[in-house]
């Protein structure tokens, strides 16, 4: 086997960290340098054909993060919390799917999570310079100290997943523990993922080991099996080994074929572009207009008139 | 004649000049508020609106600060425009002579306004210019608060909040060019701004641009 | 487990009955996921629950809870019909081929020998033909109508296909699937693996339950090679050590067994354990017993063990029932007749049925001491809860002493994983508070006891005073000495009876293993299987050599495996009777003609000849049985008996309720609902998110799976209106419960005997102490009755009804 699984433990020595501003391809709101050296980018692959639900993920992602989510209520179905929050990164989406080929039930069970999309529509909406940033290997880390809680990227994300604190209004995600990536090691939830379910390493290394995985769903049967990486946002930096990769909706609503909502292309292209020109337009109209006419002045006749109407009268 | 469009509080006083007096102490306050509102708004929007005005955010304590300011002072506005809307609404219904001026709009641009029908208390651009803002107002009000996320996030979807903050930008945009235009008028027309400052106009500019105004209110005088 | 997690990878099937691997040992799951992506294994989920594991499952079938030996020998007649034995192994490893003695029969769901008044069997008729020669007779041909073989066929004829399905409500085409892919591994290159849990041991016939899949393992020749066995998954992490070390009421450590009543002197004691061989030339590792005992009784008892006084077999309790099981404990403190308990690192309010009858036992003590790093409910049964725990502290008198104790991070020693490895490991934190290690606990307080015995006398004294306790601070007995202790020393030199002047055995040394060990006094040792784990090559269990030399999972050099580092048990059983692997590419030994060799620690002397010596030596045949004699109390095979409460009549005997040899304690009979009253049939078992009741105290945990459910089907649902989320009440004859409900297309009805099956799924991880939500524990509706041979409770098999409810008031 080419890939080795096992992330190596902290370096608790000689903790360089190899991942900084140098290595920015893009900032919110703002420009950066092209980076002088191309980090490798990388990839976290999620199988979901190995994944048993067991939420290790989650519980490994509060406890690197220091984040805690309340306690919450039963709501009749397994995915606690219910939804991601500002603490939670990531969630396991339970879906009970009933094979209309087979009969057989399928019990699909999906780690959600940010995406990091090559081409990020967190960043591209996000009006706070540097709040949102992306490195050269590929990770989409929100700034914290730059991020104003507008929800922005909340809008702009074709996958739903920044959530807006309300108690520091700023927005969180999955970071793919870039903390981690920075000292070489992989983030915490494929550490801690029991099944080697979620793997972590290069994006080449993934998509390779993605190819066998297909092969052996195939092999049992899942003649769709595929893996998700999808064009329309430039590929991702989180992948998933599907058994039906012809239905990613199937997977408690992954998109089909996400993108960059063209609505939000429009308010953060066009939009911008025409409104500073036409705002600009009717300033420059007016200066014109004021210049070439001069100012329309009220002159004595008209006082002497309106002395007449009202003198008239007196 | 019916004094179709004369406010409470308009009224003329004879000398020399003639002074008329167009808005009250109250309306006056209500407008700046409305016109500091807005500049707020629009200083604070544009700074969210685009990165190359991301600086505005230091006029209002930061960027969190911003955030959290602009949709606070969008409902002072919201508010204090209603009030406006209630004093002058009935004033900027559209008459039969505003179509005429419209029509000349290219003489009104020149200045000669001795070719536009006599116009009551608001000619035809300021009518424009009040229904606009009005329209504009709930438009912005709306689709912010669909976006106002820190409250209302939970009332409606993703696509939904995509739908509004487009509406909202554009809207804002609109507004912002209509209030060009309306601050221009003012400066452009001298004499005009006082009526918002002190409360009054001469008699001299009141027959040149509100003409029929004024005939009312002397003739309503006579009553 | 007889192999090892790490084995797993190396199987071809994988099946997982009566436990959820990947639900309650996901990290141990692992290995099945490994076994699937690099060897293509398959994974068949039976389970009455669509589980986690069935959810990466390449077959998954239902089952009714509490049906598993009808689906198992349906499964081996399945086999036998269709020639999918592995004939080799079955006729020269098994016991196929012995005869049973004349009189033994099989009539109406009972074996010969029953008496109904005691619940229990004459089982004298169950035992092998003893020839003239003292040994048991054979007939190799397999045509003798007594021999094993031929009853076994008979005694499973019932199981046809169509009877599983009447029975277990698995349906026909499922079961036929199932039994295809399981009889592919009769071939001696394919392998498959048995992982299995509470899930088969929490029923009143557990014990049968795994004989039936040991007996299929057998006859598909799958025990004792790489990527088989029977792998008991363990739920705690050292729940194997408990019974290794002789935590059992009957047992003392290594699985030696504490005398009766019967057995007043040591000499009576040791006539009953002289194992002789059963078949000509056969090594029977048991006739080393009194090595073992002898060398317990002298760590016990050091000095005051002496040959003259039987080495103080005298101090040692004996027992007049056959266990003191919890059960049995409750049941006499309920009685009044037990009134101070000792609850160490347990926690009986949520763990033993009946919770009620628990509640009252407990109200009854004079005084209750848990040990424990969490605020258990037992702890705290005395107070009120509202209606989790709705008692009247004002009416109980029971002095309750809390001793916080540390947890396992953060004290030192050594965890026995399912795959017997004894794993060391090292404080990884400071204890809080006032908690104390359990061992300084138990020091503390010995040494006061042994004062006032010293000082008062009382009622035999000796096994307290003369307790040996010998440790570097008497007040705190450190984990290393400790596990010397169990590893075993040597007292007086041993010298060689050749040669005097050579001592083979040095006093004051660790034993290098338990085949030193001696019967004359001369040697210690705590307890035997262990022995090897810290001798003089130091701490073998802190061992981190991860290294394993063609990949076969043995990973030798990793801690220390019970016993004698041996990774796979009887894995002399991975070669032929000419000691060649069965499956050259899976090699784990082979006869080289004048020894063992390979990748593991054989299981039989280096030099036994293959065709002399059996691969089962803990046996006196020298073989495995397909047939138990006497030794299980409910038969020498397994038969299928109901759950006590059971939706439907047992199909095969309709007069007989449960197993008819388990033990029912007066009054528990009546509390046992039917199927007219209590319509359902509940199951209980555990969910990944939670560890028992500990992780409820985990604020992530807790926020992870955060309330009480219960799980019914869509069906179910709708007939009783209730609303996935929606509050609803479950009780049985025992109690009553509030849960939310889960609706799901998990849980699907059965159709048993013709009968429409609802199932109820009830998790267990809540109760009233911790971060999670007040809840409560299946324990208060399950029954007062355990298996019949170990006494492990029927929690897995049981009846109740449902309705909906309005919520409680937030």
């Amino acid at each position: 086997m080419a890939f080795n699984f096992e992330l190596p433990n902290p370096n608790t020595k000689d903790p360089k960290t190899n991942l900084g501003e140098a290595d920015l391809v893009r900032r919110s709101a703002s420009s950066v340098p092209a980076p002088a050296r191309q980090l490798t980018p990388v990839a976290k692959l999620i199988d979901v054909s190995k994944c048993i639900g067991c939420k290790a993920c989650q519980s490994a992602c509060l406890e690197w993060n220091d984040m805690r989510e309340p306690v919450g209520i039963n709501r009749g179905v397994y995915d606690n919390p219910e939804d991601l929050t500002p603490n939670m990164f990531t969630l396991m989406r339970f879906t009970e799917w009933v094979n209309p080929e087979t009969k057989n039930l399928e019990w699909l069970i999906r780690k959600d999570g940010c995406m990091h999309c090559a081409d990020p529509g967190c960043l591209k909406a996000c009006p706070a310079p540097g709040a949102i940033v992306q490195y050269s290997n590929g990770i989409v880390d929100f700034v914290h100290e730059n991020c104003i809680g507008c929800g922005y990227c909340v809008k702009g994300c074709p996958f739903n997943i920044p959530r807006i604190s309300q108690a520091d209004h700023k927005a969180y995600k999955c970071t793919l523990c870039s903390d981690r990536v920075a000292v070489g090691q992989g983030p915490a939830c494929a550490k801690a993922c029991p099944t080697h379910a979620i793997v972590f390493g290069t994006k080449d290394e993934m998509k390779k080991h993605a190819e066998g995985r297909i092969k052996d769903l195939k092999s049992r049967g899942y003649q769709n099996a595929g893996l998700y990486d999808p064009p329309g946002v430039g590929g991702t930096h989180v992948m998933y080994v599907l058994h039906h990769a012809d239905k990613p909706e199937i997977y408690a609503n992954l998109a089909k074929d996400p993108r960059i909502s063209p609505i939000v292309e429009l308010w953060k292209g066009m939009t911008k572009y025409a409104g500073l020109a036409a705002m600009g337009a009717f300033a420059v109209i007016g200066l014109v207009h004021h210049v070439v006419t001069g100012a329309n002045r009220v002159s004595p006749e008209d006082e002497e008139n309106a002395k007449k109407l009202t003198g008239g009268r007196a | 004649m019916t004094a179709y469009d004369v406010e409470s509080g308009d009224n003329v006083h004879p000398g020399n000049p003639v002074t008329v007096d167009r808005y009250t102490p109250g309306a006056r306050v209500n407008h700046w508020i409305t016109a500091i509102s807005l500049v707020l708004l629009a200083l604070s929007g544009l700074a969210l609106f685009t990165p190359a005005l991301f600086f505005l955010t230091g006029l209002f304590g930061g960027g969190q600060w911003t955030r959290t300011i602009h949709p606070w002072i969008g409902v002072v506005l919201f508010f204090s425009f209603a009030g406006m809307f209630l004093r002058f609404w009935k004033a900027n219904l559209w008459k039969s002579e505003d179509g005429t001026w419209m029509a000349r709009l290219r003489d009104v641009l020149t200045g000669h306004e001795e070719k536009l029908p006599e116009v009551g208390k608001y000619n035809a651009g300021q009518k424009v210019v009040f229904w606009a803002m009005s329209i504009l107002i709930i438009i912005l009000i709306t689709s912010g608060f669909v976006i106002w996320d820190q409250y209302f996030a939970q009332y409606s979807t993703i696509d939904q909040k995509r739908v509004a903050i487009l509406i909202h930008a554009l809207a804002a945009v609109a507004i912002i060019c209509v209030w060009i235009v309306h601050v221009y008028a003012a400066i452009w027309v001298r004499g005009t701004i006082g009526a918002m400052t002190r409360g009054q106009v001469t008699g001299g500019w009141a027959w040149r641009h509100h003409r029929k105004w004024l005939r009312e209110l002397v003739g309503g005088k006579s009553h | 487990m007889t192999n090892s997690w790490t084995d797993i990878k190396n199987t071809d099937l994988v099946v997982i009955m009566g436990g959820n691997a990947a639900e309650a040992q996901p990290c141990g799951f692992k290995w099945v996921t490994e076994a699937k992506a690099n060897r293509g294994a398959k994974l068949i989920v039976v389970d009455p629950r669509f589980t986690r594991s069935a959810s990466v499952a390449d077959m998954y079938a239902p089952i009714r809870q509490g049906t598993d030996i009808a689906f198992l020998l349906g499964v081996i007649k399945y086999c036998i019909d269709n020639d999918k034995v592995q004939w080799q192994y079955t006729k020269a490893f098994t016991n196929a081929s012995y005869i049973i003695k004349e009189g033994f029969g099989y009539q109406d769901g009972l074996f010969t020998g029953y008496d109904e008044a005691k619940r229990d069997y004459n089982r004298s008729t169950w035992e092998y033909e003893i020839g003239p020669d003292g040994f048991v007779v054979a007939d190799d041909t397999l045509q003798h109508p007594r021999c094993v073989w031929n009853l076994l066929k008979k005694h499973i004829a019932i199981y046809t296909p169509e009877t599983v399905e009447r029975i277990c409500g698995t349906p026909k085409e499922k079961f036929l699937k199932v039994a295809q892919m399981i009889s592919e591994c009769s071939s001696p290159t394919k392998t498959m693996t048995s992982m299995y849990a509470l899930g088969w041991t929490q029923h009143s016939k557990g014990s049968q339950n795994i004989r039936c899949m040991a007996m299929l393992q057998l006859i598909l020749g799958n025990i004792g090679v790489r990527g088989g066995g029977m792998n008991a998954l363990r739920g705690h992490s050292n729940i194997q050590g408990l019974t290794d070390i002789g935590l059992m009421s009957n047992l003392i450590p290594g699985y030696l067994t504490l005398p009766t009543e019967r057995e007043p002197t040591f000499d009576v004691y040791m006539s009953t354990r002289g194992f002789k061989p059963l078949r000509p030339g056969q090594m029977s590792y048991w006739q080393n017993y009194k090595k073992f005992f002898v060398s317990f009784l002298k760590a016990m008892y050091g000095p005051a063990a002496t040959a003259e006084n039987g080495f103080a077999y005298d101090y040692l309790p004996k027992l007049d029932v056959p266990a003191y099981d919890v059960l049995r404990a409750f049941e006499l403190m309920h009685a009044g007749k037990m009134n101070g308990y000792f609850c160490q690192g347990f926690n009986p309010l949520l763990s033993f049925p009946n919770r009620k009858k628990l509640t009252a036992a407990l109200s009854k003590l004079k005084w209750l001491v848990t040990m424990d790093p969490l605020e258990t409910e037992t702890s705290r049964f005395w107070e009120n809860h509202g209606e989790f725990n709705d008692v009247d502290p004002s009416k109980i008198q029971t002095e309750v002493f809390q001793l916080p104790t540390t947890c396992f991070a953060e004290d030192e020693g050594s965890l026995t994983n399912s795959g017997r490895w004894l794993q060391w490991h090292w404080a990884g934190g400071t204890p809080p508070g006032e908690s104390k290690l359990d061992s300084w606990i138990m020091a503390q307080l010995y040494l006061r006891l042994k004062a006032l015995y010293q000082k008062e006398g009382g009622k035999v004294p000796e096994p307290i005073v003369n307790l040996d306790w010998r440790y570097k601070d008497p007040g705190e007995p450190s984990a290393q000495e400790l596990a010397k202790e169990l590893n075993g020393s040597v007292l007086e030199d041993v010298l060689d009876p050749n040669d005097p002047t050579k001592v083979v055995l040095a006093k004051g040394k660790q034993v290098v293993s338990f085949a030193v060990l001696r019967d004359d006094g001369k040697t210690a040792c705590g307890c035997w299987i262990y022995s090897g784990c810290y001798n003089e090559a130091g701490n073998n269990m802190a061992r981190r050599d991860n290294s394993d030399p063609d990949d076969t999972g043995a990973f030798s050099k990793w801690a220390f495996s019970w016993p004698v580092s041996r990774r796979i048990l009887y894995n002399r059983a991975s070669a032929d009777i000419n000691g060649k692997p069965w499956d050259p590419t899976r090699k784990l030994l082979e006869w080289n003609g004048t020894a063992w060799t390979g990748y593991d620690v054989p299981d039989i002397a280096p030099g036994a000849k293959p065709d002399v010596v059996g691969p089962f030596i803990m046996n006196p045949e020298g073989t495995a049985r397909l047939f138990t004699r006497g030794m299980m109390r409910d038969g020498p095979f397994p038969a299928h008996y109901e759950p006590f409460e059971a939706p439907i009549a047992n199909v095969i005997a309709p007069k007989i309720r449960g197993n008819p040899v388990a033990r029912v304690f007066k009054g528990d009979m009546e509390q046992f609902g039917d199927a007219k009253e209590f319509p359902y049939a509940a199951t209980s078992y555990r969910l990944t998110e939670h560890f028992h009741f500990w992780t409820k105290h985990v604020q992530i945990n807790a926020s992870l799976q955060p309330e009480f459910f219960v799980e019914i089907s869509e069906q179910l649902a709708k007939e009783k209106n209730i609303r996935s989320g929606g509050w609803v009440r479950v009780w049985s004859k025992r109690g009553s419960v509030k849960a939310k409900a889960v609706v799901t297309k998990r849980i699907t009805p059965l159709i048993c005997d013709g009968k429409t099956v609802h199932i109820v799924g009830i998790p267990l991880h809540w109760g009233f102490t911790g971060a999670a939500k007040k809840g409560f524990g299946p324990n208060s509706l399950t029954p007062y009755v355990g298996d019949a041979n170990i006494e492990t409770p029927e929690y897995k098999a049981f009846l109740v009804d449902i309705e909906p409810i309005v919520g409680p008031v937030a």
